[in-house]
């Protein structure tokens, strides 16, 4: 493994103000790699976090398999599968945007950054469509559910139906977040060939965000519906 | 000494509370642990004071309950597993690979805040009220019986948790990317080794206690069922999450204590380290290791007998690396040049120690034994032998040893000694007694006991008087050295890393050029005759 | 030797014995080793101390030899370790198929116990000497733990269902009883006492004439009783198991020689009925429901305490097939998990 320094000593300029990497790096590529590798660390911790929820949702449908097929086939597929082609779609969205930052287009990183936030709030807004028909069918854990068939393990699946698209929706929201941050740098055109990290590695985050989707979706929503 | 460096370099408030510094930010961990380990200290006292007793007569069973609970939350979370790493690791891991700041600074002070908000809602929960479901937060006592702040205090340590996330990525990430030239993998000192190998157990750990910590939340806060069986739940698959973070929690706590003492014994028997290619990948195999045995704590919880084999096989096979690094500082002291300064006292008090703690844990990986001893002061006692004997050992250790470095000024080196030699006789004198006491058949968590324990109960309280007044002894001189301390040379040890190329205390930038490496770690055969004082 | 020095409790069951020599087994591999370590640190600390501050050292690498010998070495001893525990953990974990059945319920903050023969205490158990005792656990509440020190066993209580625990006492008298797993504010009070008799005096005991239990009150649990079957025969009738389940109904399976055998279910997978298996039919039957039938039963989660569960289980598994299946030994309880 090499160790990533050119050897060159730029501590002579640190008073420079037009440097375009910060002190602690050698050059802007240095910088690049390095911020890519924090990103990839980042999904790492990403994937163990959600998978001590997958492991839950392994373990209790492997214990009651029949009460999960039966509250999956609860859960609305024609949404589901809606929402699946829109992330998919965002992704393509961004991985355009990130082009277009690397290639310096302005109003191509704009334009394709504010599409995929327009998506991503319509995964959002038909997930709250599907969290309130769960709420009025009385699907919602708690004191107020009422599901006809072995409710006391249907209930777990619900409460892991929650947790799980509640955090992969709050990860899409703190990604609309950054995504409007960058719209408003990318106007101001703070992104170009030389400098382009934040799209790129908001690009990763959105991408790693619509792969958990993938996975849940077979796993709520089609694994056991005959 | 008034050349401008990282401490002097700028004023006021907001200069440390916005520093980028990984040295300023250094210190505003060390400032914020020490408190906490105060406050889990106190915790502690009156546990022991309560157990001098077999009845309940000081405290009511309910607040010994949340003692025990917030001591070792606050011990846990709050001062053993943020100590080294995010005290010496922050100051030091930059500038012993030559770097000018961690790859992420800003991320680094985000840590901090973000340690100093999970603070304050666990801070929260016991002030208001306390915790009393253990550190472990067993359900489904935690999410239906308790009637106590456990949901402010598992939010203070979900939130905590992505300080750590944050430290390890930073750590991992640096270490990859800002090694001085020549700084080749295995020219890395042990110590950035040790924090490697513990920044993956955060990375890869301690979101999964998040996310189980998270939802305990969620089953005690919505009524969602999850754990509790009366809503259909696996109280034990909380047990297996728990550990799987918890298990590998014992080495972030262990592992970075590791690396010090490999740095203190070199130094100051003034050889390079016996095998160091086998020091640097028994702390990766533990790390790796380390994740696969969880299960030996629920031996007697229900699991599996072939569960509880494979768990047992395999916690045996961690026990390899931790004695191949026991056997190798020992080796390292053959035909050495031996100076008994403090840190060294420290460093092999930790070995002997840690000797302890990791024999007795081989104990409790033994199936039939752990059945006996599974919940009573023996386990009790072993964990302190790692984690207090072990971790806290090594972080007096170390914290000694780089004094000179953070504040440029020289501990006072009797007291120190003797401070050392305290902690040591006063910690065996708290402990050992329960070893006996556990296996007589004490349980944990006991706010009454029969009377027959009482003997070694007294023993281990009067043990932990001496213990505390050992702990008193660094927080005087330390910061009275901050005043009136010989100022520090650059070198005070002679010893080898490039920590120890800067002035102390260091610039802000740790080095005027960047340093070359072009040699192993630990060549001390090759110091120059003009650095002999 | 160990009991007279106060190193060890009482050694009152089969396995203290066993498990007091695994213990002197490891406590003297372990100080085989300290010694040495500490032996070698410290004449190393003595002999190389520092003489002057020019001290000239040797570089010494290390040796691939000493390495894979002090990995071997303790590898191979740890071997041994794990399979003299592992074999322990056997015994304790298989129950011999003519130990005596005692049911236990942990509850905040008190131990239950019931005894096959009807027999209900609380915070005490007296068993006969010489026999071995199979305990059944479960919680009404949270996770408590048995354990008995002087037997050296110990055994989580998990709420929603069964673990089991086995003993035979070697020694007269009465040993603490304690509650290993924190359990809320009088855990260190859920203590009590297990009194071990002479087979003679357990009869009597039984029969309601011998030792008098404990704190008979609490809410007139505790005392003498019709034996488990005859409870849980009751409870069958009273609930109305009896309509579905009776021989010759034909809305739920027959029930005789269920128990320890395989069920076939609706899903085609097949499940062993033991004791959680039974457990779970009568609180969540629609968790898993028997080829041919259709899920119908209604649950009885909240209608019946922990011990009234124990008590149908009890019936149904003292059911003999009324047909020729002469095969179905259900009488005994021989449970899978």
């Amino acid at each position: 493994m090499s160790t990533g320094h050119a050897g060159v000593d730029t501590r002579g300029d640190s008073s420079a103000g037009a440097r375009a990497y910060a002190h602690q790096f050698d050059s802007a590529e240095h910088q690049h790699g390095t911020a890519q590798l924090g990103m990839w660390v980042f999904i790492a911790q990403e994937i163990l976090f959600f998978g001590g929820l997958f492991l839950a949702y392994t373990v209790y449908r492997f214990m009651y398999p029949e009460a999960f097929a039966q509250a999956s086939r609860h859960l609305d597929i024609v949404l589901g599968g809606f929402n699946t082609v829109v992330l998919i779609g965002s992704s393509l969205t961004m991985a355009i945007a990130v082009h277009g930052a690397q290639l310096g287009k302005r109003w191509m990183q704009v334009i394709f950054l504010l599409l995929t936030i327009f998506l991503g709030c319509v995964f959002l807004g038909v997930k709250a469509i599907e969290y309130g028909h769960k709420f009025h069918e009385h699907l919602v854990p708690g004191p107020n559910f009422r599901f006809d068939g072995d409710a006391g393990h249907a209930q777990i699946f619900f409460s892991l139906y929650f947790v799980m698209t509640g955090l992969h929706a709050l990860h899409m929201v703190i990604g609309i977040a950054i995504l409007g941050v960058l719209v408003w740098q990318a106007a101001r055109g703070a992104y170009g060939r030389a400098y382009y990290s934040p799209v790129e590695l908001t690009g990763l985050y959105w991408h790693f965000v619509d792969i958990i989707w993938i996975f849940l979706f077979p796993l709520l929503y089609l694994i056991g519906r005959h | 000494m008034t050349s401008t460096n990282y401490i002097n370099a700028d004023y006021g408030i907001w200069s440390w509370l916005l520093t980028k510094d990984h040295k300023r930010i250094a210190i505003l961990y060390l400032v914020s642990i020490t408190l906490m380990f105060i406050l889990g200290g106190f915790f502690a006292l009156l546990i022991r004071l309560e157990l001098l007793t077999p009845a309940g007569d000081l405290l009511a069973a309910d607040t010994y309950n949340k003692m025990f609970t917030m001591h070792g939350i606050v011990m846990v979370f709050f001062f053993l597993i943020p100590s080294i790493p995010a005290v010496l690791g922050n100051f030091l891991v930059p500038m012993m690979i030559g770097a000018r700041d961690l790859a992420f600074p800003r991320l680094n002070l985000a840590s901090w805040y973000i340690y100093m908000a999970g603070a304050a809602f666990t801070l929260y929960a016991i002030f208001t009220g306390g915790v009393d479901t253990g550190w472990t937060f067993y359900t489904p006592y935690s999410t239906a019986a308790a009637n106590t702040k456990v949901i402010p205090a598992a939010l203070g340590i979900f939130i905590t948790g992505f300080s750590s996330i944050l430290t390890g990525l930073n750590f991992i990430v640096t270490i990859h990317r800002m090694r001085a030239p020549g700084l080749t993998w295995f020219r890395l000192p042990l110590f950035i080794w040790a924090h490697y190998a513990t920044s993956i157990i955060f990375i890869l750990g301690t979101p999964v206690i998040a996310i189980t910590i998270l939802l305990v939340a969620v089953e005690r806060g919505f009524n969602f069922g999850i754990f509790d069986p009366k809503l259909g739940g696996d109280p034990v698959l909380f047990q297996h999450l728990f550990w799987f973070y918890s298990h590998p929690a014992v080495y972030i706590m262990v592992l970075p204590s590791m690396g010090v003492v490999s740095e203190l014994i070199t130094c100051f028997s003034r050889k390079t380290v016996f095998g160091y290619g086998f020091v640097a990948v028994s702390s990766m195999a533990i790390a790796v290791l380390g994740f696969l045995v969880w299960g030996h704590h629920l031996f007697v919880s229900g699991q599996s007998v072939y569960a509880s084999m494979i768990f047992s096989v395999l916690s045996f096979l961690v026990a390899i690396p931790s004695a191949v690094k026991v056997f190798n500082w020992t080796a390292t002291l053959y035909r050495g040049s031996i100076e008994f300064a403090a840190p060294l006292i420290y460093a092999l008090g930790f070995i002997g120690l840690f000797t302890i703690g990791g024999l007795t844990g081989v104990f409790l990986a033994t199936l039939g034994f752990d059945v006996h001893v599974h919940d009573t002061y023996f386990v009790v006692a072993h964990f302190h032998y790692i984690m207090v004997g072990g971790a806290m050992m090594g972080y007096l250790g170390g914290l000694h040893y780089w004094w000179p470095k953070i504040s440029g000024r020289m501990y006072p080196e009797w007291p120190a000694r003797i401070g050392a030699a305290i902690i040591f006789i006063g910690f065996n004198l708290t402990f050992f007694p329960q070893f006996l006491a556990g296996y007589l058949g004490m349980p944990r968590r006991y706010h009454m006991y029969p009377p027959e324990f009482q003997v070694l109960n007294v023993m281990s309280t009067a043990g932990a008087t001496v213990l505390g007044i050992g702990y008193l002894l660094p927080l005087t001189y330390l910061l009275w050295s901050l005043r009136y301390g010989k100022a520090a040379p650059a070198n005070p040890w002679r010893a080898t890393g490039l920590e120890w190329q800067t002035p102390s205390p260091p610039p802000t930038d740790n080095f005027a050029t960047t340093p070359f490496v072009t040699e192993e770690a630990y060549d001390y055969s090759s110091v120059p005759e003009a650095e002999l004082v | 030797m160990l009991e007279r020095l106060g190193l060890v409790p009482p050694q009152a069951s089969t396995v203290a014995v066993q498990t007091d020599l695994l213990s002197t087994f490891l406590v003297t591999v372990s100080l085989f080793f300290s010694i040495l370590i500490a032996a070698t640190i410290v004449a190393f600390s003595v002999k190389y101390r520092r003489r002057s501050e020019r001290d000239v050292t040797p570089r010494i690498h290390g040796s691939t030899a000493l390495e894979i010998a002090w990995s071997v070495i303790p590898l191979g001893i740890a071997m041994v370790m794990f399979g003299w525990g592992a074999h322990l953990f056997v015994t304790l974990k298989r129950p011999p198929d003519d130990a005596l059945q005692v049911n236990v319920v942990g509850k905040q903050w008190m131990w239950k116990v019931q005894h096959l023969e009807g027999r209900r205490e609380i915070n005490e158990l007296h068993v006969p000497i010489g026999r071995p005792v199979k305990v059944t656990l479960t919680s009404e509440d949270v996770i408590h733990s048995f354990y008995v020190p002087a037997f050296r066993i110990k055994q989580d209580a998990v709420p929603g269902r069964y673990t089991t625990a086995w003993f035979e006492a070697t020694r007269i008298g009465s040993y603490h009883l304690f509650c290993a797993e924190y359990c809320g504010t009088m855990h260190s009070g859920m203590i009590g006492q297990v009194i071990v008799m002479e087979p003679a005096d357990y009869e009597a005991w039984l029969a309601g004439g011998g030792v008098s239990a404990a704190p008979a009150a609490a809410g007139g649990a505790a005392g003498g009783g019709q034996d488990l079957v005859a409870a849980g025969k009751e409870l069958f009738e009273q609930k109305g198991c009896v309509t579905c389940h009776q021989p010759g109904a034909v809305l739920g399976p027959q029930l005789a020689g269920v128990a320890g055998h395989t069920v076939e279910l609706q899903d085609g997978t097949t499940v062993t009925a033991d004791d959680d298996y039974l457990r779970e039919s009568i609180l969540s039957p629609a968790a898993k429901i028997v080829k041919g039938f259709a899920p119908i039963m209604p649950t009885f989660k909240g209608q019946l305490t922990e011990e009234q569960v124990l008590q149908l289980i009890a019936y149904i598994k003292s059911l003999k097939p009324s047909t020729g299946d002469a095969s179905a030994d259900a009488g005994t309880g021989k449970t899978g998990s």
